[in-house]
């Protein structure tokens, strides 16, 4: 992790980009120091790729000021796409070029380009080179998809949504890759919705809701800052009133917030009742735990399938915004 | 490596790749000669009772308006159809992060298509021309210019389909929209001196009817076929501008 006076080497202020009066992002402001990692997060249509197109000169912004490199991206674009490599979301190749073929062609737009081959070799597609895009699998496209990102020797990558529809052990390998290019001197931004892969690679987070920044810290300060650290779930074994279990609970010290989350999937159930299948997710200090699962128990509710847990950056996003991040991370899912 | 050459490169060999449509671009104009003149009836009898043009042969007056066929052909539907699936894929979001210009694409698919239109004509007049002893150009230096700026004008009219069209299918549709009307105008149902007297007049100015009428010129007349050059011209320095306007890399 870079020390906290890396110099800054990318500015946003007070930006604003709407499409066809409809803001995507209102008022975000964020620094980039050289040598981190750092996660732009936020729920989808929050704003995140909106802004790293504005930071990178692919979209006009409205209004506010970004520097990047000392450069300002909507004027200079060109020469700011020979210094920033970029994977956006939704970007294929043409199906018959093969992986070989893009490396050395991507590497020809750019002044001092990598060694391609080396670079695939790195990313694990040395034995792909003849391979056609089409032919790649999802693991192997998205890698090839950071190594044109980097083939042009960046002094930042900008990552958007790298892991989406990858599987866990895939995931975990574009990790460890990402922490490698860290490590090799390329200042990284890295958009994700997945809370679990900020809270692993990030060194400091920047957290985007509808259009603004919610908060900006390194993910443990982000969890710390937020009131609580405690979370408790558990599922009741009868359906109860709303009512009923507000009023159980009312009294138990240091609780400072109760859910409850309805199953994803099945039938619409309405909010005044708490059926076996809702989950309770209760939130507070430390000690409120036994007072909690004693009230319940008093009130004649019985608690079930009851899990404590520590805050987690998910948890911290849900209280800062109200909303979840996401339904659930693939590593979640395998869990 | 240019970035320019490399990107030539690169998707001259997908166009190669390509097999359907590479065949197509490359072989329907000989096809098209080659199977009027042998499965038409009367099209390799000759012409008697029109003026000027006796002693020819229907299926010479269908060679210049074969060639603009092939114009159309290429300019019109794989040219445009590239750009389409390139932003539906998202293979130009990718281009844009890079220090590539758009234009540097558009010159290296414009190079191809040039590239594959000019030996699928060379391959549709030699085959003629064995086949069936296609009558040879009375002005050949007029129908290459004629040529040339049909390609020109027209690749112009591809490049404005190229800005904009968001899908594969959406190319093709918009493609196909242009493509019949404008084979009307370039009198592949009335070749030549067959086409209605206003028809023909107002074809002069239009794309592809333009270049029919220019080529049929060189072939078969003695004049400098001004006016439709001219057109082409114009179009060609119109339509360029617009497509550059209304590029969109997604």
């Amino acid at each position: 992790m870079p020390s906290p006076a890396a110099p800054v080497i990318a500015q946003v202020e007070h930006l604003a980009k709407s499409y066809g009066g409809v803001p995507a992002v209102t008022d975000v402001s964020l620094e980039l120091r050289r040598g981190e990692i750092l996660g732009v997060l936020g729920p989808n249509g929050a704003g995140k790729t909106t802004t790293v197109e504005c930071l990178t000169g692919l979209r006009a912004r409205d209004a506010g000021r970004v520097e990047v490199l000392g450069l300002d991206p909507a004027r200079d674009g060109a020469a700011l796409r020979q210094r920033v490599g970029c994977q956006l979301q939704e970007s294929e190749l043409p199906a018959k070029l093969r992986a070989g073929e893009a490396l050395d062609l991507y590497g020809s737009f750019y002044d001092h380009p990598a060694d391609g081959r080396e670079l695939a070799a790195r990313l694990g597609l040395g034995g792909h080179l003849n391979t056609p895009y089409a032919g790649l699998s999802g693991g192997q496209k998205q890698r090839l998809s950071i190594a044109l990102a980097l083939v042009g020797n960046p002094e930042v990558a900008v990552l958007d949504e790298l892991t989406t529809g990858l599987d866990p052990q895939a995931r975990r390998d574009t990790w460890d890759l990402i922490e490698q290019v860290r490590d090799d001197g390329v200042t990284i931004v890295l958009v994700t919705h997945f809370m679990d892969e900020a809270e692993r690679l990030c060194d400091r987070v920047v957290l985007i809701d509808q259009g603004e920044v919610v908060a900006t810290d390194t993910p443990a300060g982000l969890v710390a800052s937020v009131q609580g650290g405690q979370v408790l779930r558990l599922r009741l074994t009868t359906t109860t009133p709303r009512r009923a279990l507000d009023e159980a609970l009312q009294a138990v010290d240091g609780l400072t917030e109760l859910r409850v989350v309805p199953p994803q999937l099945g039938p619409e159930t309405s909010p005044t009742v708490v059926t076996p299948e809702d989950d309770v997710v209760l939130r507070g200090e430390r000690g409120m735990v036994g007072p909690a699962l004693l009230a319940l128990a008093r009130a004649g509710l019985e608690p079930v399938d009851v899990a404590a847990e520590r805050m987690t950056l998910e948890d911290a996003f849900v209280t800062l915004t109200g909303r979840a991040a996401s339904a659930t991370s693939p590593s979640h899912q395998e869990a | 490596m240019t970035a320019l050459r490399a990107l030539t490169l690169a998707e001259g060999r997908l166009y190669l790749r390509d097999a359907g449509t590479a065949f197509f671009a490359l072989a329907f104009p000989t096809v098209l000669l080659v199977l009027m003149a042998f499965a038409l009836p009367g099209m390799r009898d000759p012409i008697e009772d029109l003026p000027g043009f006796a002693g020819l042969r229907p299926i010479d007056l269908y060679a210049p308006v074969a060639v603009a066929m092939a114009i159309a052909t290429t300019s019109l539907t794989t040219f445009p159809a590239v750009f389409g699936t390139y932003r539906e894929k998202g293979v130009l979001r990718r281009l844009s992060t890079t220090p590539l210009p758009a234009s540097r694409l558009l010159v290296a698919q414009v190079s191809i298509n040039i590239a594959a239109l000019v030996v699928a004509v060379a391959a549709a007049l030699t085959a003629a021309s064995f086949a069936f002893e296609v009558a040879a150009p009375s002005q050949p230096g007029v129908v290459l210019v004629a040529f040339l700026l049909g390609a020109a004008h027209m690749t112009a009219l591809g490049c404005v389909l190229a800005a904009v069209v968001p899908t594969a299918s959406s190319a093709n549709g918009l493609g196909m929209l242009l493509y019949f009307p404008m084979l009307f105008l370039a009198g592949v149902w009335t070749p030549g001196p067959l086409m209605p007297a206003g028809l023909s007049e107002v074809a002069a100015y239009l794309p592809l009817g333009a270049a029919a009428q220019a080529m049929s010129e060189g072939w078969f007349g003695d004049g400098l076929p001004i006016t439709p050059m001219l057109a082409m011209v114009g179009w060609t320095v119109l339509l360029i501008p617009v497509a550059a306007r209304l590029f969109r890399w997604r």
